[in-house]
């Protein structure tokens, strides 16, 4: 049963519309409509603000701005928890971003709402901000030291050396559901349909924003159309419903437009790397530095994790790794889809193609023969390193041999070039309780507070139940995504699946050692024995421990593994890149549904094409907004720019993870997809594009001439 | 959005009319206006729905040319197999533009009609003459990628964003409109989208009170029709460069018959100086793209239209 490529079990109710996301809960009757209006700027302060004409409008049932909103918890400084701390709105006349909620509108109809929100006049005084990222400097000083050995000295003896700055930009997660939420507030207790990710993170900061006691607050989120990080982190719609909800005692509906989106969700930072690698003559690496820049903000920071990607993936006995911080007067980022390795690895990996061009060694044999199996870091052991045998096995299945000397193939107009790049990502175990309960009427309930973003949690939750007590899957009811459930750490970070299914499986155990305890070893129908023995049905809570309280985590660091593997084709006229074929391989423990796991890798794939060729949120350096910020501007992979496609899960367990053997798929996906498609474009044209994404504007001075 | 009211009249006539009143936009398929109208861009009093007016047809001219009429969805013209075959690079300039979706929704007259999509300009928070004339061009100076090389002012670098307008040049297509009291003209292309100057707010020859009624195409050209398309991504994006042409051989030299440029300027860029003449790409780009004024962010527009019709000259049968 766990493995098997079983269809979604919710696959029916979204595909004929009855599964409510939270924007179209209807609890609580009929609702009203809440509209946000955005600073124009990105930096001062409101001189003016004038909501006349917005309360004038018929059907507009209350109006805030700084001057009136209810009091809030105090917002904390920049060290505070992301999770645990009070995010209040319209606290004061300050403009810190661009778009910052100014206003605050709730109407009878959305129509109403939104037309009465153009309405709101707003003068600001405009204060000269910082908006641009500059390359890492000494004179910024060091976060996140990682020092081994002397990487200068090691640098300045290498037979082949790489150090070269790289850029990335802003990134924006945009699932396809906005974020949304329905907040109704009857008796005394607040229930917030909303469309996120991490309940039981969320609702403390929530509850430190109103003012509530956590007790008096349910959070549902039974369906969420997709995540990628921008629905973990709470944000205004949820704290405005929520207060207007209290105020007007009716139920309350707020949604981002896709163009608030940008501006009221945090994005990844832009990052500029300088990477130098080293190597021996005979191909070994002897150096690894990396030092990033990204920004964090007055208010608060986040800490994309680039420069650390290449801690752990390749051998080197000299190592530095370092980030730095500079403060930009910007929304404070947020985890975006693949944190970390998605723009890091996609640099590092660039990086690490440069250099066995240099030594004139195969990409694929480089990183084989600079394999390892050691965390220099937290100096323990890798468990399920398989980096070597996801770079063979792509290899292998991709017909890597075949790879063109570089922009050396042409077929007609097409520059033809292959790519490959590796992916690892940290596996990371946090605290999850589950309850399973068999019911005397034949069937299983499980209750949870992990969510399903679309990722198949409904499914793989059944599949494990369904085998751990040898019950068919049919009878299995799994309820997810409520905050009165049993507490975990909902989905993100690629650690839902695995902490929530070894929970569940241990409730399961639980369950059957009391039903053996009554019943002896084997039945025939585990129903009746419960029914027999435990007449109102008999539940258990399973448990999964933090890793901190985990000795297999002192003793082995867990990752999961992947190779990309991609050819492109770049026009030689213009410029274009277009992808050809792709294939992941990936190593991530036992794979608890076939389908829906190579589903999630497959979009992680593209996420990374995307971040190689497309997107690229920009910033306007002499206002601070976000100048594409919709879809037609923000561009990501359509359909045409992704032919077939295919992930690959090779045969793995983990022990040192859990006891199934689980780890996690979410992120792991886009990985280093990004580098192999940057490394394709080179193998292709033979030129090296260090600032992404690779755009056919900073192609076509390189490009030779049709000949 | 501002409140609205509407209106959808039955004929051409009733059309003209409801469309004169003070404030009155008129809608089509509404892939642009409604757009921009949620975001306040386009605010008006008074909506006119006119695809109840007929105005759906293709029919031969007299002159061996077609007339399409103003409501012909984008999809239905592409798919005519009058058009495909005599005038593919319409065809292929009309498939290359939106979505499949939108493509079905669109018309011709509202694709001639289709505001530009520079980001200053949808965004309210930032000056634009085209929305606010006087109040500045934010986007001078600002991120530039895809704005106008040619034909800009001091007041706008905005580009037009239309596929099937560039095709539309390069075939000499006339724009029929009719006024208040059945006046008629023919508007041709070359006249009809004007270049920004001083009164960037101010973007075709269409004046208040007229409604398109037709596009008429002349008789087919023949040779060989390209367009070619240079975008960002495979799909649904705006063009960096595209090119309409259509050209054929003269004892095995290429004569350019006709050639327009798209996404380099306010208006499908057409310089008929540089046709009929037996010359190479660079000569040719040399005439049609001279008075270049590009900024940083979007000089490499310049290049690539060489490129682009370097490549296209060698498509030419």
């Amino acid at each position: 049963m766990i493995g098997q490529g079983i269809n979604r079990t919710d696959g029916p109710v979204k595909v004929t519309g009855r599964a409510r996301y939270s924007y179209e809960r209807q609890e609580g009757g009929r609702a009203l409509y809440g509209q946000i209006v955005g600073a124009g700027i990105a930096r001062g302060r409101i001189a003016r603000i004038d909501t006349t004409a917005a309360e004038r409008v018929p059907g507009v049932r209350l109006v805030w701005t700084y001057r009136n909103a209810p009091e809030q918890g105090p917002p904390e400084g920049p060290e505070g928890d992301m999770m645990g701390r009070a995010r209040p709105e319209l606290v004061s006349d300050r403009i810190d971003y661009y778009g910052m909620p100014v206003a605050f509108l709730v109407a009878d109809s959305f129509e109403t709402a939104r037309h009465a929100a153009q309405l709101v006049q707003v003068e600001y005084e405009t204060e000269p901000g910082r908006y641009q990222l500059a390359a890492p400097a000494d004179a910024a000083g060091w976060k996140g030291e990682v020092r081994i050995g002397d990487v200068d000295a090691a640098l300045a003896s290498a037979s082949a050396t790489v150090d070269q700055l790289y850029s990335t930009p802003h990134h924006f997660s945009q699932p396809m559901e906005p974020n949304a939420c329905l907040a109704d507030w009857r008796d005394g207790h607040l229930t917030l349909f909303l469309t996120a990710q991490m309940l039981n993170q969320l609702i403390v900061g929530l509850a430190e924003t109103l003012k509530l006691d956590r007790s008096h607050i349910t959070i549902d989120s039974a369906y969420v159309g997709g995540g990628f990080g921008s629905k973990i982190v709470l944000h205004a719609e949820a704290v405005l419903a929520s207060l207007a909800t209290m105020h007007l005692h009716q139920p309350v509906k707020v949604m981002f437009s896709r163009r608030q989106i940008f501006t009221l969700v945090g994005h990844r930072p832009a990052s500029i790397s300088r990477v130098r690698l080293g190597a021996s003559a005979d191909g070994r690496l002897v150096a690894v530095g990396h030092d990033a820049a990204i920004h964090t903000t007055p208010s608060e920071i986040w800490d994309e994790a680039i420069s650390s990607v290449g801690l752990a993936l390749y051998a080197t006995p000299n190592l530095l790794t370092r980030q730095q911080h500079q403060v930009l007067d910007l929304k404070a980022a947020e985890p975006v889809r693949g944190p970390g390795e998605l723009a890091g690895l996609m640099v590092f990996e660039s990086a690490v193609d440069e250099l066995a061009e240099q030594l004139g060694v195969d990409p694929v044999e480089f990183r084989i023969q600079n394999d390892t199996d050691y965390d220099p870091e937290k100096k323990r052991p890798l468990s399920g390193r398989r980096l070597v045998d996801c770079l063979r096995e792509g290899a292998e299945r991709f017909g890597w041999s075949e790879r063109p000397r570089t922009a050396t193939r042409r077929e007609g107009r097409w520059m033809i070039g292959y790519g490959v790049a590796s992916s690892m990502r940290g596996h990371f175990q946090t605290s999850a309780d589950a309850l399973v309960r068999i019911e005397p009427d034949g069937t299983v309930l499980v209750r949870s507070d992990m969510t399903d973003i679309g990722t198949g949690t409904y499914t793989i939750v059944a599949q494990v139940v369904a085998e751990a007590l040898g019950v068919p899957m049919s009878v299995v009811r799994v309820e997810l995504a409520n905050s009165d459930h049993p507490k975990g750490n909902g989905a993100g970070g690629s650690w839902g699946a695995a902490n929530t299914t070894v929970s569940v499986d241990r409730a399961c155990s639980t369950l059957l050692e009391r039903i053996r305890a009554v019943a002896g070893t084997t039945w025939n129908d585990i129903f009746a024995e419960v029914r027999r023995h435990f007449p109102d049905g008999l539940e258990a809570i399973g448990r999964q421990l933090d890793a901190s309280r985990e000795p297999a985590y002192k003793c082995y660091s867990q990752y999961t593994y992947g190779a990309s593997f991609a050819e492109v084709g770049v026009d030689i006229d213009t410029g274009e890149v277009r992808l050809r074929r792709m294939l992941g391989v990936f190593a991530a423990g036992r794979i608890l549904n076939r389908k829906t796991a190579r589903s999630q890798l497959i979009g992680g794939m593209i996420s990374g094409v995307g971040a190689a060729l497309h997107e690229d949120a920009a910033v306007d350096p002499r206002f601070g907004h976000w100048v594409n910020g919709d879809f037609a501007e923000y561009l990501i992979p359509t359909h045409a720019d992704i032919p077939a496609i295919d992930a690959i899960m090779l045969d793995d367990y983990d022990e040192a993870a859990n006891h199934l053997g689980v780890k996690g798929i979410g992120e792991l996906g886009a990985g280093g997809t990004g580098g192999s498609v940057a490394n394709a474009v080179y193998n292709a044209t033979g030129v090296r594009v260090r600032d992404f994404p690779i755009t056919l504007a900073k192609l076509l001075p390189y490009l030779p001439t049709r000949g | 959005m501002k409140p609205f009211s509407y209106e959808r009249p039955a004929t051409t006539a009733e059309a003209i009319e409801a469309a004169a009143r003070p404030g009155a936009r008129v809608i089509a398929g509404g892939t642009n206006l409604l757009d921009l109208m949620k975001l306040g861009i386009e605010a008006p009093a008074h909506v006119v729905d006119i695809n109840r007016i007929g105005l759906d047809r293709i029919e031969d001219t007299p002159e061996g040319g077609l007339r399409i009429g103003a409501l012909v969805r984008n999809a239905d013209l592409a798919a005519d197999m009058r058009v495909r075959r005599h005038y593919p690079v319409l065809t292929r300039a009309l498939v290359s533009g939106a979505s499949g979706q939108l493509r079905n929704k669109a018309t011709v007259a509202g694709n001639l009609m289709q505001r530009t999509r520079c980001p200053y300009f949808y965004n309210t928070d930032m000056p634009c003459n085209k929305r606010r004339p006087g109040s500045g061009c934010s986007a001078i100076g600002g991120l530039t990628h895809n704005l106008a090389v040619l034909g800009t002012s001091e007041a706008c670098i905005a580009t037009n964003p239309s596929d099937m307008c560039v095709a539309l040049r390069a075939l000499d297509a006339g724009v029929e409109v009719e006024g208040t009291g059945s006046a008629k003209r023919t508007i041709p292309m070359a006249e009809f989208h004007r270049l920004p100057g001083d009164t960037p707010h101010i973007e075709t020859a269409l004046q208040p009170g007229e409604l398109i009624t037709a596009v008429v195409l002349p008789a087919p050209l023949g040779g060989t029709q390209v367009y070619r398309k240079v975008r960002d991504r495979a799909s649904y994006a705006f063009a960096n460069v595209s090119l309409a042409l259509v050209a054929h051989r003269e004892a095995g030299a290429v004569v350019v018959d006709r050639l327009a440029f798209g996404g380099l300027a306010l208006k499908p860029w057409r310089v008929e100086a540089g046709e009929r003449g037996p010359r190479d790409a660079d000569a040719i780009a040399d005439i049609v793209l001279a008075g270049a004024k590009p900024t940083p962010d979007n000089a490499y527009k310049l290049p690539l239209a060489r490129r682009v019709l370097a490549a296209a000259l060698e498509q030419v049968e």
